[in-house]
């Protein structure tokens, strides 16, 4: 039983031992993503029949399109009466962000083959994104970590499962549970979501006005306000974006003429 | 069938956002401009979903104190802010909402 003593380990750790030592580590970084997730997945569940999604579709949505924040505004949406078409244009937009997470790690995944490369991006949540990117920043040894990428994947993927399916069931069993106020669940997980990005004037100025646009706009036909208030975010953002870095470059070229400390 | 086709279109809408840039491994490059305006994309659209659900959720303007969506958003807010931490934000909130909900009828 030689093997039990650490001291007698005959290789070195340095190097990353297998492909399934890797798999296992890149399940286990996505732990506290995991423990995040578990409201939210049971929250979806148990939400689904009354939005009028049947259980069926509930399951068939985490299984095929795995993508949290998108199958909540759908929920929404389906509440609200929106028809299948408007639900998949907002699913674009709202998801149009996995495209920087997939510009960020391409260079990554390049060398590896078209199966592989069509896994990893079905899988390319916000959580795995995170753990995956860091794993690239902080280690070199990249031969395996396409295995790291996995690991993170089945792991989110698998909890994402499980928690639908509990929800379902939990929500089944207590019929009355949207009267609980967990429709407020949903808008609380985006609120909460969108606080890390409030950072700087040029994306609070994004929020703020598409809130204001959405509201006003709450009435046109088939929840187009949504799209409408969202792009009008966005670009008022990235003027205001565009606006600050002038005035602060202007800034820095007063102050080198004028000879200031600063 | 309504709701399969739903889902299938959301199932291919999602994946092919996440796979065109690695199926195309690296050979489209985005102009700078189209970048930085895309990392406004998350908040935005999530601001745009929640903001009638809290501020109407009668479907008219609502900012009194009958209104628990309202105030329970206030305070998950300044929580988030203060900690910085999803799930307290969200346990907090969520909380609050049920208490104000409960003081009121």
């Amino acid at each position: 039983m030689a093997h039990v003593l650490p001291n007698s380990d005959p290789k070195p750790r340095a190097t990353p031992a297998s492909n399934s030592s890797e798999f296992l580590q890149g399940a286990k970084a996505t732990v506290p993503m995991i423990i995040g997730a578990i409201p939210f997945g049971i929250i979806f569940g148990t939400l689904a029949e009354s939005s009028g999604l049947s259980l069926l579709g509930a399951m068939a949505m985490s299984l095929f399109v795995f993508a949290g924040s998108s199958q909540f505004i759908a929920l929404g949406l389906l509440a609200t009466g929106v028809g299948p078409v408007i639900i998949i244009a907002t699913t674009l937009v709202v998801n149009l962000r996995h495209l920087l997470y997939a510009t960020a790690l391409v260079d990554k995944v390049s060398h590896l083959s078209h199966g592989w490369r069509a896994i990893l991006a079905f899988g390319l949540t916000d959580e795995s994104f995170a753990v995956v990117n860091n794993r690239y920043i902080e280690r070199t040894d990249t031969n395996r970590a396409h295995w790291f990428f996995l690991g993170s994947i089945v792991a989110m993927y698998s909890n994402w499962q499980l928690c639908t399916w509990l929800g379902i069931g939990l929500g089944e069993l207590f019929p009355d549970m949207t009267n609980w106020g967990l429709d407020f669940a949903m808008s609380v997980t985006f609120l909460g979501m969108i606080i890390p990005y409030l950072r700087n004037k040029p994306m609070w100025l994004a929020v703020i006005s598409a809130a204001v646009f959405a509201i006003v706009l709450r009435d046109l036909p088939h929840q187009l306000g949504l799209v409408v208030a969202a792009l009008s975010g966005i670009c008022i953002g990235y003027a205001s974006q565009q606006i600050e870095l002038r005035i602060n470059f202007s800034k820095a070229a007063n102050g080198q003429n004028k000879g200031s400390p600063l | 069938m309504n709701e399969a086709m739903m889902i299938a279109g959301m199932a291919l809408v999602t994946f092919s956002i996440r796979y065109v840039m690695f199926a195309m491994a690296g050979r489209i490059r985005f102009p700078l401009w189209l970048k930085q305006a895309l990392t406004f994309v998350p908040p935005v659209v999530l601001g745009a979903i929640i903001a009638p659900l809290i501020l109407m959720p009668e479907g008219v303007l609502d900012i009194s104190f009958a209104n628990p969506y309202f105030w329970a958003a206030l305070v998950a807010a300044g929580i988030g802010f203060w900690r910085q931490h999803l799930l307290t934000t969200i346990v907090v909130g969520l909380v609050s909402f049920v208490l104000l909900k409960w003081m009121m009828s």
